[in-house]
């Protein structure tokens, strides 16, 4: 086997332990979301499941162990991503 | 010609892939977004008449159904096959579960006369309309995702029992489990944005 | 000399046979020359349909052609075009052909993805064939397929946008070969900084391909969604909003200008070099500015709607946005001219066509800011002044880089020479017919005359029929080159491996290559494009 190939091998543990992490994000998101607080519902609900994506990519999805070209070109697409959305703003919000 | 196989390049053709479909989501997500801001006390109001409690079953389904994905390829990498068979086939009855409830999901607003051109929309609110609409375009490509991430998720389990993947060469699986991470990761963010909106 | 035996007898999978040698072959270069004749196919027939248009326009009021038929010419015009000709045509012909080959090594890292993405083409195309002639007609939305006329008209949009779907896809995978081949197929020996600036600007399009093609493949679906389902997302009467559909829209279809002209601009960076005979100046301000344009690019797409009723403030950002662009396709420019000054000029068919296209892209470029700046733009949006503009740069461009691309690797691919008398006449004519055909364009949609217009003021007239009469002598020309190079099958003057004397890996191995590309391991050179031996061999060959 080609040693620059060597997988890293996430162990049950951790795997479970990420698990735990994102359904307490999961439960947190859905009790705030039966409390009022105003304009800071949806950035909190929102930023909340960020949390959980970016644990899901970096853990289950072995984005943390990849090398630079995966690593550089995911944060490529999420930047288009946000230009997407944000530039069609430049439009909506000043309509 | 013989040449070793470079699973990097594979994962890498993978996650190229992967872009795609993130893009592909994130078109609707403009729309949503766009929306949003124009509607926002009518998504809130959309949001009240979905069900949080079958939305959050959904979240959590999807959510272990990863972490199973996930040890599947651990147990692989451990020549553990019987482990790795199991947690496979969990994997997809978690996305059989998944595709239930968003069948009565659907069945319950279809009943209630809300589904695109219906009366209901039609007549009532156009905020609304616009919700609905982007919540049975959105979670419908999802759940085709779904379907499709579990037939990539069945093959690779007859491959796994045929002894095809292994713990030497698994491409076949992490590619299947990252695309089927992808279907996590969209409902992630779909959860909130339909049914926590209030 | 022993004669190697070419890819044409060596088939890839082993052991097939007849039209199976290439119905399911895994070699890029197979692979690319069936592009090629489906593509060439495309080409003729949208040309044709696009003389067909400019000649209803070379008089007043009915010519040849009723009003609905023009409308549905000028969309299948379109569609054709871009989506079967100019987006595809070079990464899938001569990309597919020569970017393993530049890279050094024997293939893309996914042959049977490469061949499926021919499938989808071929597939894509039969789809837009059915179109035609199924249901009620095909579609006059014009190409850009805006709502509500999209949603609403009752001719074949679905399967017409269906039909871009799937090309789509094939666009998509080819990008996704390219990136893999490029990162893991690689010489061990041959750093970035040493690939050949051709595989590096298909490398900057295949980035857009991925992230960009997404874009107008949920917006087709959202078209297709709403003609089946109604549901009102961009109908303002159900709470939508058009404009958004043209936001989805030109997210997609602007970025990909860049997919179409990036190829051809990295076909330029190789022939100018060689026939200049001294290394291309700037090399690295050519990659970074290849990346630039690609990212750039991304940033400028609603510089298509300033009237379209959005707001004042996303005009202002966009056409700001839209002037940034122009400075890496200008650093380009620049670089091609300095190679040329104070080199050693052999003109020759790519010459000349490559010289061609730096004139018309830089007029096209130009009038580009033009259009970018938002009041003039007000005057001229929807006139013929933006189809000559992207005419000129898509044409002028992007079809002269693949005029030049055939004529500087055909000997490569086929192993033949053509005749270069014929060929000077042929570019020749088309350049100038081009002209004749275009600049007209200018000046009538200054005068304010609109696009996808069927019928036009008394004072249009003379235009409009000079710019048919430029169109006839544009389609000689195009005539010409194509039975000049043709010719060279039945003439078949053999081509030795260099005939050029230029520097790249493909022409180091026989004309036309064997199967697996290199014999013997690829010489990998410092620099992609030191003359210094080439200058030494005609130096002697002169003595």
């Amino acid at each position: 086997m080609d040693s620059q190939e060597n997988h890293h091998i996430l162990s049950y543990t951790k795997l479970g332990f990420i698990l735990g992490l994102l359904l307490v994000l999961t439960g947190i998101t859905v009790a705030v979301s039966y409390v009022d607080i105003g304009f800071f519902n949806v950035p909190l609900a929102l930023g909340i499941a960020c949390t959980k994506v970016t644990f899901v990519l970096l853990y289950f999805m072995h984005l943390k162990y990849e090398g630079p070209i995966v690593n550089l070109s995911f944060i490529g697409t999420i930047s288009f991503l946000i230009i997407m959305i944000g530039f069609t703003f430049w439009d909506v919000a000043f309509r | 010609m013989n040449k070793r196989i470079d699973k990097t390049g594979i994962k890498i053709g993978m996650w190229l892939f992967l872009y795609s479909e993130i893009i592909l989501f994130g078109g609707l997500f403009v729309l949503y977004a766009a929306y949003f801001y124009k509607y926002p006390e009518f998504f809130s109001e959309g949001g009240k008449e979905l069900n949080r409690v079958i939305g959050t079953v959904n979240t959590i389904v999807l959510l272990v159904s990863s972490f199973t994905v996930a040890a599947s390829i651990t147990a692989i990498q451990r020549k553990a096959k019987k482990q790795a068979v199991l947690f496979l086939i969990f994997s997809i009855l978690c996305g059989v579960v998944f595709l239930v409830n968003k069948y009565f999901e659907w069945g319950a607003k279809f009943h209630h006369d809300i589904y695109p051109n219906s009366e209901t929309l039609n007549s009532g609110e156009v905020g609304l309309n616009i919700f609905f609409g982007l919540y049975y375009i959105i979670t419908g490509l999802h759940g085709l995702h779904v379907i499709i991430g579990m037939i990539l998720l069945s093959i690779s389990l007859v491959f796994v029992l045929a002894g095809k993947v292994n713990e030497s060469r698994f491409s076949m699986l992490e590619n299947s489990g990252l695309y089927w991470h992808l279907v996590d990761l969209i409902w992630i963010f779909v959860f909130p944005l339909f049914y926590l909106v209030l | 000399m022993i004669k190697t035996e070419s890819f044409y007898d060596t088939p890839a999978p082993a052991g097939l046979t007849g039209i199976k040698a290439w119905l399911f072959t895994h070699d890029h270069k197979r692979l690319s020359l069936m592009y090629m004749w489906a593509i060439l196919f495309w080409f003729v027939i949208a040309m044709i349909f696009g003389l067909l248009l400019r000649t209803e326009l070379m008089s007043q009021g009915k010519t040849i052609m009723g009003p609905e038929m023009y409308n549905s010419l000028f969309t299948l015009h379109g569609v054709i075009m871009i989506f079967l000709f100019v987006i595809p045509a070079i990464p899938a012909i001569f990309g597919n052909f020569f970017l393993p080959i530049q890279l050094g090594t024997d293939d893309v890292f996914f042959p049977r993805l490469n061949l499926f993405s021919w499938y989808l083409y071929m597939f894509g195309g039969v789809f837009a064939l059915i179109s035609l002639f199924s249901g009620d007609g095909f579609p006059d939305t014009g190409w850009t397929f805006y709502v509500p006329f999209s949603v609403e008209a009752n001719s074949n949009v679905s399967v017409t946008v269906m039909a871009a779907f799937i090309l789509g896809m094939s666009s998509m995978l080819t990008g996704l070969n390219f990136i893999t081949t490029f990162h893991r197929m690689r010489d061990k020996r041959m750093g970035l900084m040493q690939i050949p600036l051709f595989t590096w600007s298909l490398y900057a399009t295949a980035w857009v391909q991925i992230l960009a093609t997404p874009v107008i493949s949920i917006t087709l679906v959202l078209v297709v969604v709403e003609r089946l389902f109604s549901i009102g997302l961009f109908d303002p009467d159900k709470g939508g909003d058009p404009i958004l559909y043209q936001h989805l829209f030109w997210m997609y279809s602007h970025p990909a200008v860049y997919i179409m002209i990036l190829p051809g601009m990295g076909v330029i960076s190789e022939i100018i070099p060689v026939f200049s005979r001294k290394s291309i100046f700037g090399y690295k301000a050519i990659v970074w500015s290849s990346m630039a344009i690609a990212v750039a690019g991304s940033l400028v797409w609603a510089h298509h709607m300033y009237t379209s009723g959005m707001s004042d403030v996303s005009v202002f950002v966009f056409s700001l946005l839209t002037f940034l662009v122009a400075i890496p396709s200008a650093v380009k420019v620049f670089s091609w001219i300095a190679t040329m000054h104070r080199g050693s000029i052999e003109m020759t068919p790519p010459l000349l066509l490559a010289l061609i296209f730096i004139y018309l892209f830089s007029i096209g470029g130009l009038t580009g800011l033009v259009l970018g700046a938002v009041g003039p733009d007000i005057h001229v949006h929807d006139t013929h002044f933006v189809v000559s503009h992207f005419h000129f740069v898509m044409f002028g461009g992007t079809g002269f880089a693949f005029f030049a691309a055939l004529h500087f690797w055909w000997p490569k691919m086929f192993g033949i020479m053509y005749e270069f008398k014929k060929a000077y006449i042929g570019a020749a004519l088309t350049g100038i017919g081009f002209l004749f055909h275009y600049v007209p364009m200018f000046i009538l949609g200054l005068q304010g005359m609109p696009r996808r217009y069927y019928d036009y003021l008394p004072k249009y007239e003379t235009g409009n029929f000079l710019a048919g009469f430029g169109g006839y002598l544009l389609c000689i020309g195009i005539l010409i080159m194509f039975v000049n190079l043709f010719m060279s099958f039945k003439k078949r003057v053999p081509a030795p491996p260099d005939p050029w004397g230029a520097t790249t890996l493909e022409w180091t191995i026989s004309s036309p290559p064997p199967v697996h590309n290199f014999i013997e391991k690829p010489r990998i050179m410092e620099y992609p494009y030191d003359f210094s031996e080439v200058a030494r061999r005609v130096e002697k060959a002169e003595k």
